[in-house]
C-alpha cells in the first residue's frame, strides 16, 4: 500500500498512527479520521458546485449563441465568487405571514439531500465515502428528502404561485419515482447487487447501457424529471407561475436551492455514469491507479450533466397533463415490461458464454424498443387520423 | 456495518452544516431593513386576494394514491432482484407474475379514468 495505489487508506493509516502516537484511544481516533474524511469529501464537492455554475452559464451561453461569463478572471472562471458574495451581502426578506421554522429548513433540507448522496459514490475502486449494501435504496431514500424540501418550501412561503408550483413538482416527482426505481432495479439484476460499487465492478467487461439501452434512456428521462428542468420544468415555469416554489426566497436561501438543483444535476449525471456507463471503468485505464479512476468518473458525470442541459435547452416545457401521461401510460408500463424481459433473460442466459449473453441481452432491447416504436407509430397514426378528420368541419364552421 | 451507518451520520451532520453556516455568514454580512411593502407577499405588482393556503385539485391526490401502491410495491422487488442470478426459473416467473399483478392494477386504473388529467 502507497501514497498512488490507495491514497485514502494510506493517509487514514498515516493519521490514526499518528494520533495513537499522541496517546488517543483507538475508537476516538477512527472518528477523527472519519470526520475529516467526510469534511474533505463534502467540501470537495461545495467546490465543485461553484465551479457548476461556471459550467452552466458557460453552456447555456453556447447553446443560445452567447459568450457567457468571461470578465471576471480568465474565461470568468472567478465569476461565480463574485456571484457568492453577492448572494452573501443580500437582504434576506422574508415574507408576511410565513412559517419561520419552516421556511428556513427548506433551503438547507434542499442542498443537505443532495451531499448526502456523494456518500455513496464509489469515486475509485478503493475511494468511496461508504459502500452501503442497500446503496439503490439509499438513493430513493435521500432523494426523497429533496421533495420535502419542496413541499416544505412553497407550503411555508405563504404564496400562491410557490403552492401551484410544488404541487406540480410533487406530482412530477412521485409519478416519476416509478420508472427510476424499476430501471434501478435492473442494473441491481445485471450485478447481484445494490451496492454501488459492486454495480461498478460488475461493469468491467461490458458496461450496462450496452446489456440495458432502453433503461439507460427511462433512467436519464426520470432523472431529468426528478430535477425538474426542462421540459419537465413545470414546478418554476417562469412564464406562468414565475418561479414556483423558491418564489420568496431572497439571497443565500435563494443561492442553496441554486446550488442543490445544480448539484443534484450533476450528481444524477454521476449515478447514471455509475448505473450504466460503466463508472470508472474505461478500457483498462482506471487501472493507474485510484486519482484516474476518480477523474474517469468525474469526466463521465460531467458527460451526464451535459447531456441533461443539453436536452434542457433544446426541448420545451410540457404542459402537466402530457407529462402526467405521458409517465403513467408510456413510461411505467415500458419499464416494468423492460424489467421482466430483463429478469427472464438473465436466467434463461445464465451460464452461456459472455458473448451469447450480451448479445442476447442487447437484441431483447432492440426487440423491445423496435415494438414500441411500432406501437407509438400506430397510435400517433390514428391520432393524426382523428385530427385530420376534424380539421375540414372546422373549417367550414369559421366560414 | 455499525460502521457504516456512523459514516452516513456524520455524513448527515457536515452537510446540514455547510448549508447553515453558509446562511449564519449571510445573515451577519447581509444589511436588515424591512419594511412592510418589501415583505409582503410577491404578485406581480397586485395586491394578494383572498387566503394563500388554498384548496386544489383532487387529481394531484389520486396521483399520489397511485404512487403510494407501486412505491411499496417496488420496494418488494428489490431483494428479489439482488437475488435473482442464485434463484431458479420458477422462482423467477413467481416475480414477474407479481410485477403482472402490479401492471393489471395500473390497467385497471387506467381504464377507469383516474390517469386523465380532468
Amino acid at each position: 500500500m502507497n501514497l498512488w495505489n490507495d491514497p485514502v487508506n494510506f493517509i487514514a493509516h498515516w493519521l490514526t498512527s499518528l494520533f495513537v502516537g499522541w496517546g488517543m484511544a483507538g475508537w476516538l481516533a477512527s472518528l477523527i479520521i472519519q470526520l475529516i474524511g467526510v469534511i474533505v469529501l463534502i467540501l470537495l464537492m461545495m467546490l465543485f458546485d461553484i465551479f457548476l455554475v461556471w459550467v452552466e452559464r458557460k453552456v447555456v451561453a453556447r447553446f443560445q449563441d452567447r459568450l457567457g461569463p468571461n470578465r471576471v478572471g480568465p474565461f470568468g472562471l472567478i465569476q461565480p465568487f463574485a456571484d457568492i458574495i453577492k448572494l452573501l451581502i443580500k437582504e434576506d426578506i422574508t415574507p408576511d405571514g410565513a412559517d419561520k421554522v419552516v421556511y428556513n429548513l427548506a433551503p438547507i433540507l434542499s442542498l443537505m439531500s443532495v451531499l448526502l448522496l456523494w456518500a455513496i459514490v464509489p469515486l475509485a475502486p478503493v475511494i468511496f465515502g461508504v459502500d452501503l449494501n442497500v446503496g439503490a435504496l439509499y438513493i430513493i431514500a435521500a432523494g426523497s428528502i429533496g421533495t420535502l424540501s419542496i413541499i416544505m418550501a412553497a407550503w411555508s412561503s405563504n404564496n400562491k404561485y410557490a403552492l401551484i408550483g410544488a404541487f406540480r413538482q410533487v406530482a412530477v416527482l412521485v409519478s416519476f419515482e416509478i420508472p427510476m426505481i424499476a430501471t434501478m432495479l435492473i442494473p441491481t439484476i445485471l450485478a447481484g447487487s445494490m451496492g454501488m460499487n459492486e454495480i461498478v465492478q460488475g461493469q468491467q467487461t461490458v458496461w450496462y447501457v450496452v446489456l440495458a439501452p432502453i433503461a439507460a434512456i427511462i433512467f436519464m428521462i426520470a432523472a431529468i424529471a426528478e430535477l425538474g428542468r426542462s421540459p419537465f420544468d413545470l414546478n418554476e415555469a417562469e412564464s406562468e407561475i414565475v418561479a414556483g416554489f423558491h418564489i420568496e426566497y431572497t439571497g443565500m436561501k435563494f443561492g442553496l436551492f441554486y446550488a442543490g438543483e445544480l448539484l443534484h444535476a450533476f450528481t444524477f449525471g454521476g449515478f447514471w455514469a455509475i448505473l450504466f456507463l460503466g463508472g470508472y471503468h474505461f478500457f483498462g485505464l482506471e487501472n493507474l491507479g485510484p486519482l484516474v479512476a476518480a477523474v474517469i468518473l468525474f469526466a463521465k458525470a460531467m458527460f451526464g450533466y451535459w447531456v441533461i442541459m443539453w436536452i434542457r435547452y433544446t426541448v420545451m416545457r410540457m404542459r402537466i397533463d402530457h407529462m402526467l401521461a405521458f409517465n403513467w401510460k408510456f413510461l411505467t408500463p415500458v419499464a416494468f415490461v423492460l424489467l421482466m424481459l430483463t429478469a427472464l433473460m438473465n436466467t434463461l442466459l445464465r451460464g452461456t458464454p459472455s458473448g451469447v449473453y450480451i448479445l442476447g441481452m442487447f437484441l431483447t432491447n432492440v426487440l423491445l424498443g423496435w415494438i414500441i416504436v411500432e406501437i407509438l407509430r400506430g397510435y400517433s397514426r390514428s391520432e393524426r387520423q382523428k385530427t385530420q378528420n376534424v380539421a375540414p368541419a372546422a373549417a367550414t364552421a369559421h366560414h | 456495518m455499525q460502521n457504516e451507518w456512523l459514516y452516513i451520520g456524520l455524513f448527515l451532520v457536515i452537510a446540514t452544516l455547510i448549508p447553515v453556516a453558509a446562511l449564519v455568514t449571510s445573515w451577519i454580512v447581509s444589511p436588515k431593513k424591512p419594511n412592510p411593502i418589501k415583505q409582503s407577499t410577491y404578485e406581480c405588482g397586485m395586491e394578494t386576494v383572498g387566503e394563500n393556503w388554498v384548496q386544489f385539485k383532487a387529481q394531484y391526490y389520486i396521483f399520489a394514491l397511485v404512487f403510494l401502491v407501486f412505491d411499496v410495491e417496488t420496494v418488494f422487488l428489490f431483494p428479489w432482484a439482488v437475488s435473482l442470478g442464485r434463484l431458479s426459473l420458477f422462482a423467477v416467473i413467481e416475480g414477474i407474475v407479481f410485477i403482472l399483478i402490479l401492471i393489471a392494477g395500473l390497467i385497471y386504473t387506467w381504464r377507469k379514468g383516474m390517469l386523465e388529467w380532468a
